[in-house]
């Protein structure tokens, strides 16, 4: 069975620092993967790679069989893969649910099934805000929201796309205990309803709890890849986080 | 109120105002009236890209004179051509750079953006000045014919009239714009453009549709301006007014609707004639400039959204 | 001259993220505390905390410096550093546009380090030979750990009484983090600095510590009573890894 996303040899360098190395990543179709990694490993780089906000030098990315080289982010989008990103970008002068607005009209939209219209792209924007939690700040702005609200309404805007690939960049940093396990939840009956996630965090508790799978990156490559409880004890895995 | 209506309103106001400038039958009220109509048309076509999109062009004057300069030299070459063919011609034209210019440019974000338009501005005035053809530094002369076409009176009503003309297509364009997906494409744009195109929006694609239609409106108000003012010289066609004023009244107005330049165009450009009736008209760009700064300061939203926030 | 530091009950964080719950935790005079953890669990901004730089909304900070004991929640960065805390940030914060020496007076700008600032250059010139060599090299220029040193040696130029170091090992190569946590030992010996160093490499950082925290989440998960009572690496890895 082909992988739904398929990563292969990716290098990405900034001048002559190298940010990633020969990165070789497999997501299958509906799974749960946390990536997990040290400050500077190149996580928001191999995501921006994966979205096309970046260009990688080497390698390429494969999304459901097709390669992604060359495609705008928009046109990543279209064809099914969205991020959330890691400090909430909200737009700011349009209410809650005109943020979810732009993914429908954009993505949804340009694809050639599934399209909305009128006062059914409405009711999506409310049923979704409904989903997080947010269905009564609808014609809020986003500078009414609490953090944990702001992160809802990212990962909402990232699910208003219709995606068949989710990649969640820190969406829990600074939330509390009980708010982690709220983003946690919503994460997995997003999974439940047939979308592949991917998760990168630093809060341990989350990844372990919600991944199948453990991917680790450190200094730009990849050094392990499996099951979580197995991931954290690899000997390579130890040494990257509490030093040598 | 849905779009059809809306032009009929607007056909129906500019009518009137038409209307009464023929009633009054004073050819003063027709030259100041083609003057704050051209900044509703430029300020509006401004506001398309700067106010919607949230990039900021100080390049009007090079839009602004490749309309009246094709002009220029579609009467030269062929005199027969009627007005709106040439204000056609010209808004394609303005256009068409307007795109090119986005297409080397819109890969820069916002503020290289703004000075690669400042740097088309000196480049177009440039080329035009040594341009013999349209008479270079020293100017070009421009029949205006005796009578108005259609309607009989003075060429100036008809001036006039083909300006209130432009004025509602503009502005029924920018309402169409406000409240379609490419209008909530425009405002993601603006207020995160990542953000933007992780959601699907085609932002390259979107912001040179805002530069051609922002270059096309500028280049067609430019269009009319030789026989306005039958006498064309790089020096008044690349005046520091129009750029000044194409920004300063949108601001003042209101960035965020249609109906904020045409506030601002009303206000500033009639005080702006009035103080050049009454002091004198080098007072005119000081007049948009503080308004501009003093807006920008205490009421970013103009006066528009002053009132928004005061009915919240 | 014993100085110390108590942090209390503090809960911190950058306007509606909540970052440190209830954090406290001590520094005795003389003493090196670790302050272990992985990234995005509080360690910076406990670090920031104390050096003013983000105001906590609760609990105290007393600083005991000369037998003087100050509250230091409420004051200015600038004020704390004059009291005699010095602070490396991370990522060194160095002005790359400016050579070693010029880095290093700026180091010296309270008025009690300026008086004595011809002497600390001296004394960071022959405890840092490395940056004597390269006393007019523009700062931005130099290798990651020569910047550490630099960094490190910028701070003592205030002639500090505390000093706090902010993950003194990222982006640095494993030789090079080795030869800054040597260095930092070396001056707890030579000048009986208290030091507080926030440090995600636990193996590195227990070579230098008396005690020492481990803080996830923004809480303490773990207090060291000592060097030996830290040096668990089953028990570090489950804090780190969760597993």
């Amino acid at each position: 069975m082909t992988a739904l996303l398929h990563v292969e040899g990716l290098g990405k360098r900034f001048g002559g620092f190298v940010a990633l190395d020969g990165i070789e990543l497999e997501v299958q179709d509906g799974e749960r993967l946390g990536l997990i990694g040290p400050n500077g490993s190149g996580k928001s780089t191999l995501v921006n790679c994966i979205c096309g906000t970046l260009r990688n030098e080497t390698g390429s990315v494969s999304f459901a069989g097709e390669k992604l080289d060359g495609l705008l982010a928009s046109q990543r989008t279209h064809r099914g893969l969205a991020r959330s990103f890691q400090l909430p970008r909200p737009f700011a002068s349009l209410s809650l649910a005109e943020n979810l607005r732009i993914p429908i009209l954009y993505a949804v939209n340009a694809r050639s099934t599934g399209r909305l219209a009128g006062a059914a792209i409405d009711a999506r924007c409310r049923d979704l805000l409904g989903e997080v939690g947010l269905a009564g700040k609808a014609d809020r702005l986003p500078r009414d929201l609490t953090q944990i609200e702001m992160r809802k309404l990212e990962l909402a805007r990232a699910m208003a796309a219709q995606p068949k690939l989710l990649i969640a960049d820190e969406a829990m940093a600074g939330l509390s205990h009980a708010e982690v396990d709220e983003i946690i939840a919503l994460l997995i009956r997003l999974n439940g309803q047939g979308v592949t996630v991917i998760m990168i965090e630093h809060i341990m508790r989350a990844v372990m709890e919600f991944s199948q799978r453990l991917a680790v990156l450190v200094a730009g490559k990849k050094i392990a890849d499996g099951a979580p409880k197995e991931v954290v004890r690899n000997d390579e895995v130890v040494r990257a986080y509490l030093g040598e | 109120m849905r779009g059809g209506p809306f032009i009929l309103v607007l056909i129906a106001v500019a009518a009137v105002i038409f209307g009464l400038a023929r009633w009054l039958d004073n050819s003063y009220a027709f030259f100041v009236g083609y003057v704050v109509v051209q900044y509703i048309v430029l300020g509006t076509a401004w506001n398309i890209l700067g106010g919607y999109t949230g990039y900021v062009n100080f390049g009007i004057t090079a839009f602004f004179a490749i309309g009246a300069y094709s002009s220029v030299v579609l009467h030269k070459l062929v005199p027969a051509m009627p007005l709106p063919a040439m204000i056609l011609v010209g808004g394609v034209m303005a256009g068409i750079v307007g795109i090119g210019t986005g297409y080397l440019t819109l890969r820069l974000r916002g503020v290289y953006f703004s000075i690669a338009t400042l740097a088309l501005a000196v480049v177009v005035q440039t080329l035009i000045t040594n341009w013999d053809f349209v008479g270079g530094a020293r100017g070009a002369y421009v029949l205006r014919p005796r009578t108005a076409p259609l309607i009989g009176g003075g060429y100036i009503d008809y001036l006039f009239l083909i300006m209130l003309g432009l004025c509602v297509i503009s502005l029924a364009t920018a309402r169409a714009i406000e409240r379609s997906s490419l209008g909530y494409g425009f405002a993601a744009i603006r207020d995160d453009e990542a953000a933007a195109e992780a959601s699907g929006v085609p932002t390259l694609k979107l912001k040179l549709i805002a530069t051609g239609l922002s270059g096309g409106f500028m280049g067609m108000a430019g269009a009319p301006l030789p026989f306005y003012v039958t006498y064309l010289d790089p020096s008044s066609g690349f005046s520091l007014n129009y750029a000044v004023n194409a920004i300063a009244m949108p601001l003042i107005g209101g960035t965020s609707t249609w109906l904020g330049p045409v506030v601002g165009a009303v206000l500033v450009g009639g005080l702006q004639e009035y103080l050049r009736v009454t002091i004198s008209s080098a007072v005119n760009v000081l007049v948009a400039g503080v308004l501009m700064v003093v807006f920008v300061i205490i009421a970013p939203q103009g006066i528009v959204g002053l009132f928004k926030r005061k009915r919240q | 001259m014993a100085s110390s530091l108590t942090v209390a009950n503090i809960d911190a964080g950058y306007g509606a993220v909540r970052v440190l719950e209830d954090v406290s935790l001590s520094v005795g005079a003389g003493e090196t505390v670790a302050l272990l953890g992985t990234n995005g669990n509080g360690k910076s901004t406990l670090m920031k905390s104390i050096m003013g730089i983000v105001r906590p909304s609760a609990g105290s900070i007393l600083a005991e410096i000369d037998g003087a004991r100050h509250e230091l929640i409420g004051r200015s960065t600038e004020e704390i550093v004059d009291l005699g805390i010095a602070f490396v940030p991370e990522g060194r914060r160095l002005f790359p546009k400016q050579t070693v020496t010029e880095n290093l007076l700026l180091g010296a700008f309270r008025p009690a380090a300026r008086s004595a600032i011809r002497r600390n250059l001296d004394f960071c010139f022959e405890t840092f030979p490395v940056l004597k060599e390269r006393a007019r090299q523009l700062a931005g220029s130099m290798s990651g750990g020569e910047q550490q040193m630099l960094a490190l040696a910028r701070a003592l130029m205030s002639a500090p009484r505390i000093l706090l170091v902010d993950e003194p090992s990222v982006g640095l190569a494993p030789l090079l983090v080795r030869r800054t946590i040597d260095k930092i030992k070396e001056l707890k010996d030579g000048y009986n600095l208290t030091v507080l160093m926030a440090e995600q490499n636990f193996t590195q950082a227990i070579r230098i510590a008396d005690r020492g925290y481990v803080i996830v989440h923004g809480k303490i998960a773990f207090a060291g009573e000592s060097a030996e009572a830290l040096n668990n690496n089953d028990l570090i890895r489950e804090f780190y890894l969760g597993a």
